[in-house]
């Protein structure tokens, strides 16, 4: 499981060694983000965003149980209880400031892990199961956040939850059935706010078992690094502490002083201002989007718009899940033998040049109002996002010649590796 | 993390020291001081941070907010309580016969656990008019004797099922596990017949 | 085997979208959609200053205190204000005793403690500003069809919504005179109407709003620090005021931010500087550059 270098725990004194012989959870953490933990010591700041997810997750939770002790889920008085927790409640408006951006920061946060795993290749073997495990707990995450967003009863909360339910009725024959069974009615009230809330609550504490998993299943390998090489002797690594918990407290420190300016200064920067209004099953808001985090998805939801064989509608909710659910195939797509997208000459241009850009329009396109140009755009964009996961990749990682490897990590960092084993550094090390 | 478990008391092995140990005990003692300033910064905090989170369950402004009750007596006969509603909890408001305030008077304040007066429990003028809270001291149960044909206790004035404690007709502990007298909010008479408590 | 059929499956995506990308150019390119009165002519609002913008802002009470003054002789008369209570208004600089004398003079729903049926009474400090209506019904009946919203969260619920509400009420203006550089929208849209019972307003997002212009004179409110009540003045006032209500936290929030600001820039510098320290001995470029520069 872990390197033959790995410092071994050793208990101080006769307490820590009695716990240590009847449960020896110390010994856990020591070897999970303790010194027990070999890293490789080239790891640039793009390797911040796990922990920083993992304290995102706390944070939620924390902040989440203190907002269910105040918040009502009940139709008649969800809305006015969470205006009690903002103007009552004893530091109700940070709690809730708090929550409210957190989940912003924490989808921030896993966007940049995620497009960490993308240009590396951190999925490729023999890191698959960690990959599977990250897009679950992205699928979690999306489903905790969809139902989150529901609570506070606004405008846009009724509406996301009609619109997002309403994608199930796309399905042929069973699909109106679906939407009435998650509502539990024919528009969301007392029955779907309830269920959300009761999911609200439970699927961060699955989310937080994904994680404990995810960790696991990266504790197996060890963590991938900016060159892709594979540790190969004690000098390609650190331990984790204090190498690695100091530098993810100070990028922690980064990334409270982001998030504390938009908790502080523009809280409602990210949030939309119908919100603020009362659900009104009468009336829909004259531009709903969901929070920006989900733009993305939902430009490909909008991006068809023609029957062609089935419903356009239908072709929407399947590419939409699609957009996601490809992640799971992208160890087995991409074939290239080098994981860096510093060493890949092809794929880095389609990444830099194609990829990015296209997922760009898609957010803008998520967001602005369902008319031209945002609709062609983000059809080309569309295409483009399915093109290169599905087609581009698996082709170009099969006819690349990627660029020449450092023989190691240690030579990549000091230009130097006093102890070459092969002699030569020529040939890819994976 | 926000909280780095430990100072890094020992300093891992450097693989690639090659010129390293000339650092000394200079450079030995800024990193320690370093590390611990760091590591204290998290703690405190850490601290700062369970501040809110714990006086977000002190009563929030709207609960704290002083709210008043208005109690209209005329209707209460001597004899009679009626209970209202102060601050969600139960208050008795009772109108002695002259038996029963005689009876209150006629205790000697040396028997007694909580020493009061039927004088100190009441209002001057309105030495009938018995307004206490309805919780009791003990526990906090809701004690009988103010409704309708409710057991009013040994003496004749209010009795706590929970643990059986017994009250006067002066609403003082008499017997029972109760430590003091039943709690006489703050309030006055607007009218002759009004009160407003709070 | 699986990128045989991803790529199949792939392209087949790409190809459905390119038809609707197609089609979809195909109708804009020659149906071009028409713009309308409410694209061309809707105004933004226009930039009010305010004593509590800015990170380093404050409540101006006195400015609070006046806008009340509109709200309660002008707004009030519509406008519900249901998540704020009397008690609040000590943030706005009042005693106790002028809240409670203040609650007193608004009637709140209660109930007759003999015969049990709903009545009114004079407010005290913990009731909430009570809806001028009693339910959606009657404020539908009452304003040609139009429910006139309640104010709490007004500022809240609309973007920019502090100068949007002072714009809104400075913004009524004759439609047949209104041109923005120069185009007279009578001219752009011979056709646009302003149907009965609504009122001309560019900073309303359909031109035509519901409310009937509630400020229309100077010295409509008689301010009692001798401020002389412009409609301007007493948008601006109103407006602070209702930006107050609909965040009663936010002075307290941003200075809350500046010592959480303050004290994880704080940690921040010392968490490099402790991982400069503890990093020096592995970093690669401290070492090279040492012997070489010597």
């Amino acid at each position: 499981m872990s390197f033959p270098w790995a410092k071994q725990y050793q208990p101080a004194n006769g307490f820590t060694k009695w716990i240590d012989e009847k449960l020896p959870l110390p010994r856990l953490v020591y070897n999970a983000v303790g010194a027990g933990y070999p890293v490789p010591r080239n790891l640039n700041y793009m390797w911040n965003f796990g922990v920083l997810a993992g304290f995102c997750l706390m944070m939620q939770i924390v902040t989440g149980v203190v907002l269910a002790m105040h918040y009502a889920a009940n139709a008649q008085v969800a809305f006015a209880s969470v205006e009690h927790i903002m103007r009552d409640v004893n530091w109700g408006w940070l709690m809730r400031y708090a929550h409210a951006n957190g989940a912003s920061f924490f989808f921030v946060v896993i966007y940049l892990h995620i497009f960490r795993g993308l240009f590396y290749s951190s999925y490729k073997a023999p890191r698959e199961m960690i990959w599977i495990l990250g897009v679950v707990i992205f699928l979690l995450m999306m489903a905790t956040a969809f139902m989150g967003y529901v609570l506070p009863w606004g405008q846009m909360s009724f509406w996301g939850a009609k619109v997002i339910t309403g994608l199930f009725s796309a399905i042929p024959l069973v699909g109106e059935p679906i939407q009435v069974w998650l509502l539990g009615g024919y528009a969301p009230d007392n029955a779907a706010l309830n269920r959300f809330y009761s999911l609200h609550f439970l699927l961060p504490f699955v989310i937080a078992g994904t994680v404990i998993l995810h960790i696991w299943a990266l504790h197996i390998p060890g963590s991938s690094n900016p060159t892709g090489v594979e540790v190969k002797s004690e000098s390609d690594t650190v331990p984790f502490h204090p190498y690695y918990t100091v530098k993810d407290g100070f990028g922690l420190g980064i990334f409270l002083l982001v998030f504390f300016t938009f908790v502080f200064f523009l809280p409602n920067f990210l949030g939309h201002p119908d919100n603020y209004i009362p659900a009104n099953p009468l009336s829909t808001p004259a531009h709903i989007v969901p929070e920006w985090y989900f733009w993305p998805f939902y430009a490909i939801l909008r991006a068809f718009t023609t029957d062609f064989i089935i419903s356009a509608k239908l072709w929407g909710v399947i590419a939409m899940f699609a957009s996601i659910l490809i992640w799971f195939l992208l160890p087995w797509l991409d074939r290239s033998p080098v994981r860096s997208g510093h060493y890949r000459p092809l794929f880095r241009k389609f990444f830099w040049f194609g990829f990015m850009p296209a997922l760009l329009v898609l957010f803008i396109c998520g967001g602005a109002p369902a008319e031209q140009p945002y609709i062609m755009l983000s059809q080309l964009a569309t295409a483009y996002y399915f093109l290169h996961f599905l087609v581009i990749l698996p082709i170009v990682s099969a006819m690349e010649t990627p660029e020449e490897l450092p023989y190691s990590i240690t030579q990549a960092v000091l230009h130097s590796d006093k102890k070459p084993v092969l002699g030569e550094n020529t040939s890819p090390a994976v | 993390m926000a909280e780095m478990a430990e100072p890094a008391a020992e300093i891992p092995v450097k693989p690639v020291d090659a010129t390293g140990s000339a650092a000394g005990d200079d450079g030995v003692r800024r990193r320690d001081f370093l590390n611990i300033a760091a590591v204290s910064a998290a703690g405190v905090g850490g601290i700062a941070v369970l501040y809110p989170l714990i006086s977000q369950m002190a009563p929030s402004a709207d609960v704290l907010a002083e709210s008043t009750t208005e109690v209209d007596t005329s209707a209460i006969e001597p004899g009679q309580a009626i209970k209202a509603v102060f601050r969600k909890q139960p208050l008795f408001v009772r109108r002695l016969t002259p038996a029963e305030v005689q009876e209150a008077q006629a205790v000697p304040l040396g028997s007694l656990r909580d020493p009061a007066t039927l004088e100190d429990m009441t209002k001057p003028g309105h030495l009938d008019m018995l307004v206490t809270m309805g919780v009791c001291t003990h526990l906090g149960c809701v004690p009988l004797g103010a409704g309708e044909g409710e057991n009013r206790g040994e003496f004749g004035g209010y009795f706590c099922p929970c643990h059986g404690s017994h009250y006067d007709t002066a609403a003082r502990i008499r017997k029972g596990p109760a430590p003091t007298n039943l709690v006489v909010p703050e309030y006055e008479f607007t009218t002759d017949t009004t009160i407003v408590v709070g | 085997m699986v990128r045989l059929i991803s790529i199949f499956v792939g392209i087949g995506f790409a190809f459905v979208a390119m038809v609707a990308f197609v089609i979809g150019v195909y109708g804009w390119a020659t149906e071009p959609t028409e713009k309308t009165a409410e694209y061309t002519f809707h105004l933004y609002p226009r930039d009010f200053q305010f004593s509590f913008e800015g990170p380093f802002g404050r409540w101006d009470q006195v400015e609070l205190q006046r806008g009340y003054k509109v709200y309660k002789e002008v707004c009030a008369a519509c406008h519900g204000l249901e998540f704020v209570a009397f008690r609040n208004l000590a943030d706005l600089g009042y005693s106790e005793a002028q809240i409670k004398a203040e609650a007193a003079n608004w009637q709140v729903p209660g109930i007759d403690p003999v015969t049990g049926e709903a009545t009114t009474r004079p407010g005290t400090p913990t009731d909430y500003f009570p809806s001028p209506y009693p339910n959606d019904v009657a404020a539908r009946a009452a304003n040609n069809n139009a429910i006139p919203p309640d104010l709490s969260l007004i500022t809240k619920a609309r973007p920019n919504g502090t100068d949007y509400t002072a714009s809104l009420l400075t913004g009524y203006t004759d439609p047949n005179t209104f041109q923005i550089d120069g185009k007279l929208l009578r001219q752009e849209f011979p056709d646009f109407t302003v149907p009965e019972g609504l009122h001309f307003n560019p900073y309303f997002h359909s031109l035509n709003i519901a409310m009937a212009p509630p400020l229309t004179s100077t010295g409509q409110v008689t301010y009692d620090d001798g401020t002389e009540a412009t409609i301007r003045q007493m948008s601006h006032d109103v407006a602070a005021f209702l930006t107050w209500a609909a965040e009663p936290k936010m002075i307290e929030r941003k200075q809350t931010g500046w010592a959480a600001l303050g004290f994880v820039l704080f940690a921040t510098v010392l968490a490099y500087l402790a991982k400069q320290q503890i990093w020096a001995p592995v970093k690669p470029k401290n070492r090279k550059t040492k012997p070489n520069a010597s």
